[in-house]
């Protein structure tokens, strides 16, 4: 059984799910979140996140396996009895009714009075600012502002558990990062449950307290933003999330908390053992851009350095871009912060590079 | 100071183009060849409709109310005629009669009388044998000498006494007249202005009520039937769903005359459903249900022949309707029902009204069936408009017949428009 520790709110307790017959769309979920916690689903498509949401909501049935809220199992309760709130990717907002009685709906539907029904729906829309749009048509009102009616619906009726569908993906970049920053305030301030679907890694690293990656109907990794980013379990976390460099090679040397690794051009480089068994093994390293170092006075005593090539030198305001040939590939990218003692590194100059070992990860191949 | 002012002043009048004529004029200019070539391109299309439906459609119409054919053939009598008070009790003068003698020699002469006869005959019955018996007689006549006329005429037929037939004359001796409408609604110009006719000799009303509470009938079962149907296309997989499609236009492709046959075959007494409702038990034989040649058995056939008309439309928006509006209904604590009638109803609205439209104004002309499988409870107003078309000929009455209903589908139409907003209509 599943650690389901007091404050586990949402428990998937071997949760699979196939919709054929055949392939699971859905392998052994585990996962508990926590009472009040922001926990995002993160993953690209087809990863099965909508999935497990679509399970919770109860839209979809699992094939095997328990869900359970608030230590009950609900895997035979309708959704409209879970009372879950749920924000939709296109809002889904009634047509036919105006913005106060989509908010209405939830509230009458649970058969409140009309004076309470009132105060709740204007203090909902108070929360979003949207308090003068009561009588408008969803149709008359831009993307963000159906935004924030979509999750004033879902707030109104005080659910305890808030479900979000990918729900800024239809908005442009300024005002998606309002939003998140909205969203968050909300979910923290109400001391709600929020259980997001994305597969823009931004929105997850800045809104959450923990992010599920998912790939392949698996949770890759479940942790903090930063420990995702900085400790990624493996390759395709690394991958995913945020900018990485990939180099491959085998395991030489192996200890406990360092390993030597030599690339496939015969270059060695010291790592920090993640995701390896034993000395030969393959294995792919991660070296994020920015912890990648070229200036001598920088490394360690004794640290095995890389040669290697200026392609091509990117200015990006507050960063530097380089593109460096390393090992044999032409896409290895080192940032530098615009500093004044920043040297502009030119196309066709070489340079010896090296990093932290715990900064570089040898991970599965 | 003054004069940059006046420089820097907003331009009055019209905005000029560049070479200084009106803006308008030159916008105009410009797009007169396009105009110009859209109009060639739908020309063909439009002097189709013109002539095979305006023109014909204005004819009837002005036929509903023209009636010039008393005044052609008897001008001098009219004439004579607008002085006598038809309110008396004492037939017209010498002078009538003697107008009404050279009148009919004229027509006689070049044989309009009997038509003249035959049109009056409608309105007062007996007329036409009077005017051709007259016709005989007067033709024999000399204008001249042969006088007093009245006495005469009165030797050929004492109808000629009788102050109906002249009332008649009077009445329609206007080149317009307002009569067939009349009669289309049962009443008749009567002395003192329209009166009803008398109860034994109305059908029309009764015809026109039945028509549309039967239309009303038939859409409403349409409905019934294809709200189900059109979900399910809207619904089912791409495969099912495209099968299901193929079925729900297998009708079209079948010719209307097989299918009211085939309803014929099933529905009537010693039919397929009597045989099988009789084998199963449900009627006893000497009981067979009378499901054909009524308007049961009209409301079937037309049910099953229009339907597709009102499932399409239905489909299209069904299909447009995103199924996460359900999912969020239920989300926020509707149960099924709830969400099915308060969320998914009200948007497919435009689809049924469409639909609904579509049917009624159709099932309110339809002809063939309820001629094939109407018997005589289940006609509609369409089959006594063919009555008067092709076999009494009048075809003033049948044009009036056809104005109303031509009016009362404007009407609905009119009262659609103001209360749903023919905006909300979608057909696909």
């Amino acid at each position: 059984m599943l650690d389901q520790g007091s404050d586990a709110f949402v428990v998937f307790d071997k949760v699979q799910k196939s919709y054929d017959g055949q392939t699971l769309v859905v392998k052994d979920l585990n996962l508990s979140i926590g009472k009040g916690e922001f926990l995002t689903m993160l993953g690209p498509s087809g990863s099965g996140k909508t999935t497990c949401l679509m399970m919770l909501a109860g839209f979809e049935t699992a094939t095997h396996g328990d869900i359970l809220l608030d230590g009950q199992g609900i895997n035979n309760i309708p959704p409209h009895k879970r009372g879950i709130g749920m924000v939709f990717q296109n809002y889904a907002l009634f047509p036919h009714m105006t913005v106060a009685e989509n908010l209405a709906f939830p509230l009458e539907v649970r058969k409140l009075g009309k004076s309470d029904r009132e105060a709740k729906v204007k203090r909902a829309l108070d929360m979003v600012q949207m308090g003068d749009f009561a009588s408008r048509r969803p149709a008359q009102l831009s993307g963000g502002q159906q935004q924030r009616i979509a999750l004033a619906r879902a707030l109104v009726f005080e659910p305890e558990l808030v479900l979000m569908d990918e729900p800024l993906g239809a908005l442009d970049k300024q005002l998606r990062e309002h939003m998140q920053f909205e969203i968050t305030r909300l979910a923290h301030n109400l001391g709600i449950t929020t259980v997001y679907v994305t597969h823009d890694q931004t929105e997850a690293l800045t809104m959450s307290d923990r992010v599920a990656v998912f790939n392949d109907g698996r949770i890759q990794q479940l942790d903090p933003p930063d420990t995702l980013y900085e400790e990624p379990k493996n390759s395709f976390v690394a991958q995913f999330i945020g900018e990485n460099n990939s180099l491959e090679g085998t395991v030489k040397e192996l200890n406990s908390d360092t390993a030597l690794v030599q690339l496939d051009d015969g270059g060695l480089i010291d790592c920090k053992p993640v995701n390896v068994k034993q000395v030969g093994d393959r294995t792919k390293v991660s070296i994020r851009p920015e912890r990648v170092e070229y200036r001598s006075e920088r490394f360690q005593e004794g640290a095995h350095l890389l040669k290697a090539e200026v392609l091509e030198f990117i200015y990006m305001g507050d960063v530097f871009r380089t593109r460096l040939r390393v090992a044999g590939r032409d896409d290895f990218i080192m940032k530098c912060r615009n500093a004044p003692d920043q040297i502009r590194l030119k196309p066709g100059e070489t340079v010896n590079i090296g990093w932290m070992p715990e900064d570089c990860r040898a991970l599965d191949a | 100071m003054s004069d940059t002012t006046t420089d820097d002043s907003p331009q009055t009048g019209p905005v000029l183009a560049a070479d200084g004529t009106p803006l308008h004029r030159s916008l105009a200019r410009a797009l007169r060849r396009q105009k110009l070539r859209a109009l060639m391109l739908i020309a063909p299309l439009l002097i189709f409709i013109i002539v095979t439906f305006i023109l014909p459609v204005a004819d009837m119409l002005y036929r509903s109310v023209e009636n010039g054919i008393v005044s052609e053939t008897l001008p001098r009598t009219v004439v004579a005629l607008a002085d006598w008070d038809a309110s008396g009790d004492t037939p017209p003068d010498e002078a009538v009669f003697a107008a009404l003698a050279a009148d009919i020699q004229i027509a006689a002469e070049e044989k309009t009388h009997t038509k003249l006869g035959s049109r009056l005959n409608y309105e007062n019955p007996g007329m036409s044998s009077l005017f051709r018996k007259s016709g005989r007689q007067v033709k024999r006549w000399d204008l001249e000498t042969d006088g007093p006329f009245m006495e005469k005429f009165l030797d050929i037929d004492e109808d000629w006494g009788d102050i109906d037939v002249w009332r008649t004359i009077q009445t329609y001796s206007p080149a317009t007249t307002s009569g067939y409408y009349l009669a289309a609604v049962d009443m008749q110009l009567g002395a003192d202005g329209p009166e009803m006719r008398p109860e034994n000799e109305r059908i029309y009303l009764k015809l026109f009520g039945r028509t549309l509470m039967m239309s009303l009938a038939i859409t409403l079962s349409c409905i019934a039937l294809g709200y189900p149907v059109a979900w399910l296309l809207a619904n089912l997989p791409m495969r099912t769903s495209n099968l299901l499609m193929i079925l729900v236009l297998l009708p079209f492709w079948t010719s209307l005359l097989v299918r009211t046959s085939a309803w014929k075959i099933l529905l009537q007494q010693q039919g397929v459903i009597n045989d099988i409702l009789v084998w199963i038990g449900l009627v006893s034989d000497d009981a067979r249900l009378v499901m054909i040649n009524n308007q049961l058995g009209t409301i079937i056939a037309m049910t099953h022949i229009l339907l597709p008309f009102m499932i399409l439309p239905m489909y299209s928006v069904m299909q447009s309707i995103n199924p996460s509006y359900l999912r969020a209904a239920k989300s926020l604590g509707a149960t099924d029902w709830t969400a099915f009638w308060r969320v998914y109803f009200p948007q497919t609205v435009p689809g049924i009204g469409a639909g609904s439209i579509l049917v009624f104004i159709l099932a309110i002309g339809y002809y063939i069936t309820p001629a094939l499988v109407g018997g005589t409870t289940g006609t509609f107003i369409s089959n006594r408009i063919a009555f008067h078309i092709s076999t009494s000929l009048n075809w003033g009455l049948a044009a009036a017949l056809g104005g109303i209903l031509l009016a009362v589908v404007l009407v609905f139409y009119w009262a659609y428009d103001k209360f749903v907003g023919i905006d909300n209509v979608k057909l696909g």
